[in-house]
C-alpha cells in the first residue's frame, strides 16, 4: 500500500510537469513552459544532489560548483564556436561547439575530474566539516570565476542562441522543455537503477555502518568517492541545460546561494525520495513566481511557509503525502 | 502653485499624445527591488513612475517585475515579459551584468531597450544595436570625467582603487583614459568587500595626492567611514555612484567636501529639473537619486515619442526615440551615433544643506561628451 | 615600510577578533546544542541596526550599544523558543534548511521596519581620530578601541566558561547531553541562555563593525561565511580553536590582501601582478582552510565529529 502510495504521487507529479506545458502551449502561455522547464533542470540539478546527499548522507554545501561547470562548459564552447575563436591552436587546434550533446560531454568530464579531486580531499571529513569544506571549494571557484577576466568575470558570458540538437529547434520553448524533461527523466531512471544495484546498497551501507563494510572488504571511502563524482555529474548536466535556458551563464551559478537552493529543493521535496528533488523545485518555484507579483516583500512569507514545512512536514513534500520512507 | 504646474504638464502630455493615432504602449520594467541593492533599484522605479503619473496617459501601461540583483532572474523574467506580457519596450535594468543577459536577446527579439542605468561597453560599441538607448551614460563616462577633473584640478600622482570584476576594470581604464598624471598606486579590491583597513593603509603609504575610487553600494560607505576615521586626508575622488543622494546619510559627515562626478544634480538651473525635484520630494518624501533622474527622463523620452509615433511602427518609433524631443532634467538631450547621449558631466561636491548631505555642482568636467566606444557601432 | 607592514599587522588583528565574537557564538551553539545556525549573521544585522537605529534616535552610540546586545540576545531568545527548539533532535539538514529561513525572514523583515536604504551609524565622538605609532603613521583609536573591546569580551567569554555555574553546565552539556538532564539542570533554560549568549555576541559585533561599514540588508551573510570557516579551522565546538582560528583567518585576509600582488610584481608587470595577486588573496582563506582540514579532517582543535 505504503509502496504504492509514492509510486502513484510519482507518476502524478511526471504527468503533471509534462500536462502543465502541453496546456500552456494550447492556451498560448509560453512563459509557463519556460517556468515549467526550469522546475526540470532545477530539480535535475537536485536529483544529482540527492545521490550524494539523500543516498550517501554526504551533505554538500558546495554543489553550485558543479551546476557552474556545467553552465561554464556551455558558456565557453558556445561563445568560441559563436565567434569562431578556437579555444587552443597548439598543439592542435580544438574549436568551440553549439552541438548539445557535445558541450554535455565536456561538463560532464570536466565535472568528473574536479569532483574527483574535491571528494579525494573533503571526504576525509564527516559531518560538519564536510559540509563547510564543500563550501570552501565552492567559495573558491566562485571568487576565481569572478576575478578571472577571459570569459566575462562577474559580468558572466552570452550565449545569444541557444545550442542546438539534432532534430530539434531548440529556441521553441515547448521543443526545449521536451527535452530537458527527457533528460530529468534519463537522470531520475538512472538514480533509481543506481540505488537497486549492488553499488547503491553498498552506499547505504557505507552510510549507515562503515566498519562492517570495511570487514567485508568494501572501502566506504571509495564507494563514496564514486557516489560524489556521480552526483556532481549530474548536476553539473542539469547546469548546462540552465545555461542554455537563459543563453546567459554567470558566477552566480556558483555562488553559496545556489548551493543552498539546490539543497533546498531536496529537502523540501524529501531527502532520499526518487522524485523529491523535482517536487521542492516545483514548489519553490511556484512560490517565488506567485508571491513575486503580489508583494514587495515576497521572501518573507517564503521564508515562513519554508519554516513551516521543515518544522512541521517532516519528510518534505513527498513525506509529507506518501508517509514515511521504507528503508530498503 | 506646485500642483498646478503638475497639472499643466500633464494636460501638456495628454495633448501630445492624443495628437498621434494612440496605439497603447506595455512597458516592462525588470529591476532590483529586494536585498542589499533594492534602493537603486526603487529609486528608478519611482522615478520612472512619477512621470507615468504626472503624464496621465491611459495608453501607456507599465509592469513591473523584481531581478533579485540575479541575472538569470533577469533573464527569465525578460522571457516572462516578452512571452506572456507581450510587452513592446523593456527598461529598468541597474546591474551591467544583468543588462548584459537581457539585453542582446530582448533587442533581438524586435523589442526597445531604454536603459535607465546600465550602459556596459559591449552594448555600445560593436554590440550596439537600433533597438538599444541608453538615457543614462556610457558606463565609462563618469569614470572619464573623473579622470578630467583629476588632471584640470592639477594631481600628478593619484591612486586608483575599484572592486576586481569587470565594471571595476572599466572604472580605472575609463579614468585613466583621461588622466595625464602618474598612477601611484593601482589595487583591485574582493568584490562586495567591508573591511579596507588595509588598503587604507596602502594608500597613505603611497605618497598620492589624491585618491581615485569606484566602490558602488556598500562598499563604498564602508571605505569613506573607515577612510574619514583613518585620518588621512588625501582628496577623495569618484563617480557619483558612491555618493549619491540614496547613501549619503548612510555615510554621514564623513561625505562632506568629498568631490564626484555625475551628469545629473538636483541644483542643474532649468525649469524642468526644479519641477522634477519639487514633486518627487512631495510624492515620496526624500530626495531624488541620479537613478530616479534617470527614470523620470526615460520615462519622459518614451512619452515623447508615444506621442510622435505608433509603437507597432517599429522604425518611426525608433526615429522618434532617436529625435529625444523631451524636455530632460539635466537641461538638453541628445543622443549619438550609438544612441548613447552625449552631454555634460559636472563635478559635485558634498555639501550639507541644514540637516541633509546632498551634492553641489562646482563646475564642469567634460563639455559634450561622447563615448569612447561610438566609432565602433556600425548602425 | 615596517610602519605600514605594522599597520597591516594590526589590522589584521582588528578583523580576527570582530571574527571571534562572531565564530565564539556560532561555536558555542554548536558545541552545546549541536546545531548549524545559518542565520547567525542575521542575529549580526540585528544588532547593527538596532544600534543604528537606537544611535539616531538618542544621539547615543553607547546606548545603541546597549541596545544591541538587548536586541539580539532577545532576538536570539525569541527565535531559540519558537523555532530552534524543535530543531535539536533533527538532522543538519533540517537545521540547513530552517535557519535559511530564518535569514529570508529576518533580512525581509529588516527591510520592510526599516526601508531599502542603508543606515547611518558613526564612531562615538569619544573614540574619533587617530594615534601616532611607532615608525610614524596615524591609526585610528576606533579601531584599537575594537581590538581591546574584542580582547575583553573573550577573556571575558573564557572565565565564564571555565570559572562559572553557567560555564560547567556549558561544559557539561558539551561533554553530554544525557548527563545534564540527570543533574537536575532545567536544559531548556540552558539551551536558551546559550543561544541567547551567541546571539548577543554576533549583536555586539555588529554593532561594532556598522561603525566602519554599512548598516544594510544582507550585510551578515559574508560574515557568516568567513565565521564558519573560523569554527570549521579551529575545530567545531573549541572556543579555543575559534579564538585561534580567527585569528589566523583575519591575519591570512589582511596580509594576503597586501602582500599577494606585491609578491607578484616579482614575476609579473604591475597590472597582471594587481590582477592575479588579488584574484588569489580572495581566494586565499579558502584554500588555507582545505588545507587544515587536508592535514586534520577535524580542525586545528576539534574532537572527532
Amino acid at each position: 500500500m505504503s509502496m504504492n502510495r509514492e509510486t502513484i504521487l510519482n507518476i502524478v507529479l511526471a504527468a503533471l510537469l509534462i500536462a502543465v506545458p502541453v496546456i500552456a502551449q494550447i492556451m498560448g502561455e509560453p512563459f509557463i513552459i519556460t517556468l515549467a522547464t526550469k522546475v526540470a533542470i532545477l530539480g535535475m540539478a537536485g536529483v544529482g544532489l540527492n545521490i550524494a546527499l539523500g543516498y550517501g548522507g554526504l551533505v554538500s554545501f558546495g554543489h553550485a560548483a558543479f551546476f557552474g561547470i556545467g553552465g561554464y562548459a556551455a558558456g565557453i564552447l558556445a561563445s568560441h564556436a559563436l565567434n569562431y575563436e578556437p579555444i587552443m591552436t597548439a598543439p592542435f587546434e580544438i574549436n568551440g561547439t553549439t552541438q548539445m550533446i557535445v558541450i554535455w560531454i565536456v561538463a560532464l568530464i570536466a565535472s568528473a575530474l574536479v569532483a574527483l579531486l574535491i571528494g579525494a580531499i573533503t571526504l576525509r571529513t564527516s559531518g560538519v566539516y564536510f559540509i563547510m569544506i564543500t563550501l570552501a571549494f565552492a567559495q573558491m571557484i566562485y571568487y576565481f570565476a569572478i576575478s578571472w577576466p577571459a570569459y566575462g568575470g562577474e559580468d558572466g558570458l552570452s550565449i545569444y542562441v541557444r545550442n542546438s540538437f539534432p532534430g530539434l529547434n531548440t529556441l521553441d520553448p515547448i521543443s526545449f522543455f521536451a527535452l530537458c524533461a527527457a533528460m530529468l527523466g534519463v537522470a531520475i531512471a538512472f538514480s533509481a537503477v543506481l540505488i537497486r544495484s549492488r553499488f547503491g546498497l553498498a552506499l547505504h551501507g557505507a552510510r549507515q555502518n562503515s566498519q562492517r563494510m570495511m570487514a567485508i572488504g568494501i572501502a566506504p571511502f571509495r564507494v563514496r568517492l564514486v557516489a560524489f563524482v556521480i552526483s556532481a555529474m549530474i548536476t553539473a548536466w542539469a547546469g548546462a541545460l540552465y545555461a542554455d535556458l537563459n543563453r546567459f551563464v554567470s558566477p552566480s551559478m556558483l555562488s553559496w546561494h545556489m548551493s543552498g537552493e539546490i539543497m533546498v529543493f531536496v529537502i523540501l521535496g524529501g531527502v532520499g525520495r526518487l522524485f523529491g528533488p523535482v517536487a521542492g523545485a516545483a514548489l519553490y518555484i511556484i512560490l517565488e513566481h506567485l508571491l513575486g507579483g503580489m508583494f514587495e516583500y515576497w521572501q518573507l512569507p517564503l521564508g515562513i511557509l519554508l519554516l513551516v514545512v521543515v518544522l512541521f512536514a517532516r519528510g518534505g513534500l513527498i513525506g509529507l503525502l506518501a508517509g514515511e520512507r521504507k528503508h530498503a | 502653485m506646485k500642483g498646478t504646474k503638475t497639472t499643466i504638464a500633464a494636460l501638456a502630455a495628454l495633448l501630445m499624445a492624443g495628437a498621434a493615432q494612440a496605439e497603447p504602449v506595455k512597458v516592462g520594467m525588470i529591476t532590483t527591488l529586494s536585498g542589499g541593492g533594492a534602493g537603486l533599484g526603487i529609486d528608478a522605479r519611482d522615478g520612472f513612475m512619477l512621470a507615468v503619473k504626472q503624464a496621465n496617459n491611459p495608453d501607456l501601461t507599465v509592469v513591473i517585475e523584481d531581478d533579485q540583483q540575479k541575472p538569470d532572474i533577469a533573464v527569465q523574467l525578460a522571457d516572462k515579459m516578452i512571452q506572456s506580457e507581450k510587452v513592446d519596450v523593456l527598461t529598468g535594468i541597474i546591474w551591467s551584468n544583468l543588462a548584459m543577459a537581457v539585453v542582446p536577446s530582448a533587442v533581438a527579439q524586435d523589442k526597445f531597450y531604454l536603459s535607465v542605468n546600465a550602459a556596459p561597453s559591449q552594448l555600445a560599441g560593436k554590440g550596439c544595436n537600433k533597438n538599444y538607448f541608453s538615457v543614462s551614460y556610457q558606463n565609462d563616462n563618469l569614470h572619464e570625467a573623473a579622470g578630467g577633473y583629476a588632471t584640470s584640478a592639477g594631481y600628478e600622482k593619484t591612486f586608483v582603487m575599484a572592486p576586481n570584476y569587470p565594471a571595476g576594470k572599466d572604472s580605472i581604464a575609463g579614468f585613466k583614459r583621461f588622466y595625464l598624471g602618474d598612477v601611484s598606486g593601482e589595487v583591485y579590491t574582493k568584490l562586495g568587500q567591508t573591511d579596507y583597513a588595509a588598503e587604507i593603509a596602502q594608500i597613505r603609504a603611497s605618497g598620492a595626492d589624491s585618491v581615485f575610487f569606484f566602490l558602488p553600494g556598500g562598499m563604498g560607505i564602508a571605505f569613506m567611514k573607515q577612510y574619514a576615521q583613518s585620518g588621512v586626508d588625501i582628496p577623495l575622488i569618484g563617480p557619483a555612484f558612491s555618493l549619491d543622494q540614496g547613501i549619503l546619510g548612510a555615510i554621514g559627515d564623513a561625505a562632506i567636501g568629498i568631490k564626484n562626478t555625475a551628469n545629473w544634480s538636483k541644483d542643474i538651473d532649468n525649469d524642468t529639473n526644479k519641477a522634477f525635484v519639487e514633486t518627487f520630494q512631495a510624492e515620496y518624501g526624500r530626495l531624488p537619486s541620479i537613478y530616479a533622474s534617470y527614470g523620470f527622463d526615460t520615462a519622459n523620452l518614451l512619452l515623447s515619442a508615444m506621442g510622435k509615433a505608433d509603437v507597432k511602427d517599429a522604425d518611426a518609433f525608433r526615429d522618434a526615440l532617436r529625435a529625444a524631443d523631451f524636455n530632460s532634467v539635466r537641461g538638453k538631450f541628445i543622443f549619438g551615433p550609438n544612441q548613447h547621449p552625449i552631454q555634460d558631466i559636472y563635478v559635485r561636491e558634498v555639501v550639507k544643506e541644514g540637516d541633509v548631505l546632498t551634492n553641489k555642482i562646482i563646475g564642469t568636467a567634460l563639455i559634450d561628451h561622447a563615448d569612447a566606444y561610438a566609432s565602433e557601432c556600425a548602425m | 615600510m615596517f610602519s605600514l607592514f605594522l599597520e597591516q599587522l594590526l589590522n589584521g588583528l582588528q578583523s580576527g577578533v570582530m571574527l571571534f565574537l562572531m565564530a565564539s557564538g556560532l561555536t558555542l551553539v554548536f558545541g552545546v546544542m549541536g546545531l548549524i545556525n545559518l542565520a547567525h549573521g542575521s542575529l549580526y544585522m540585528v544588532g547593527a541596526f538596532a544600534c543604528a537605529a537606537v544611535a539616531a534616535w538618542t544621539g547615543s552610540f553607547w546606548l545603541g550599544l546597549v541596545a544591541s546586545l538587548m536586541a539580539a540576545a532577545l532576538a536570539g531568545a525569541l527565535v531559540e523558543m519558537l523555532v530552534i527548539r524543535r530543531l535539536y533532535k533533527r538532522d543538519h539538514l533540517d537545521q540547513v534548511l530552517a535557519t535559511f529561513a530564518l535569514i529570508l525572514i529576518f533580512s525581509e523583515g529588516t527591510r520592510w521596519i526599516f526601508g531599502s536604504f542603508p543606515l547611518f551609524l558613526n564612531v562615538p565622538e569619544a573614540l574619533s581620530g587617530t594615534v601616532t605609532m611607532p615608525g610614524g603613521s596615524e591609526y585610528p583609536i576606533f579601531r584599537l578601541a575594537i581590538i581591546v573591546a574584542g580582547l575583553i569580551v573573550a577573556a571575558g567569554l573564557f572565565a565564564l566558561i571555565g570559572k562559572t555555574r553557567l560555564g560547567t553546565r556549558i561544559r557539561a552539556g558539551e561533554a553530554d547531553r544525557e548527563m545534564i538532564a540527570a543533574l537536575g539542570i532545567n536544559i531548556d533554560r540552558l539551551y536558551t541562555v546559550v543561544f541567547a549568549l551567541g546571539a548577543a555576541l554576533a549583536g555586539l559585533a555588529g554593532a561594532f563593525v556598522g561603525t566602519t561599514q554599512s548598516v544594510q540588508v544582507g550585510m551578515g551573510e559574508p560574515v557568516l561565511i568567513l565565521a564558519f570557516v573560523v569554527i570549521v579551522i579551529g575545530g567545531i565546538g573549541s572556543i579555543k580553536g575559534a579564538l585561534i582560528g580567527s585569528l589566523l583567518v583575519g591575519f591570512t585576509d589582511t596580509m594576503g590582501r597586501f602582500l599577494l600582488p606585491i609578491g607578484f610584481e616579482a614575476f609579473f608587470d604591475p597590472a597582471s601582478a594587481t590582477a592575479i595577486g588579488s584574484a588569489l588573496a580572495s581566494m586565499l582563506i579558502y584554500i588555507v582552510m582545505a588545507l587544515v582540514l587536508f592535514l586534520r579532517p577535524s580542525g586545528l582543535f576539534g574532537t572527532e565529529a
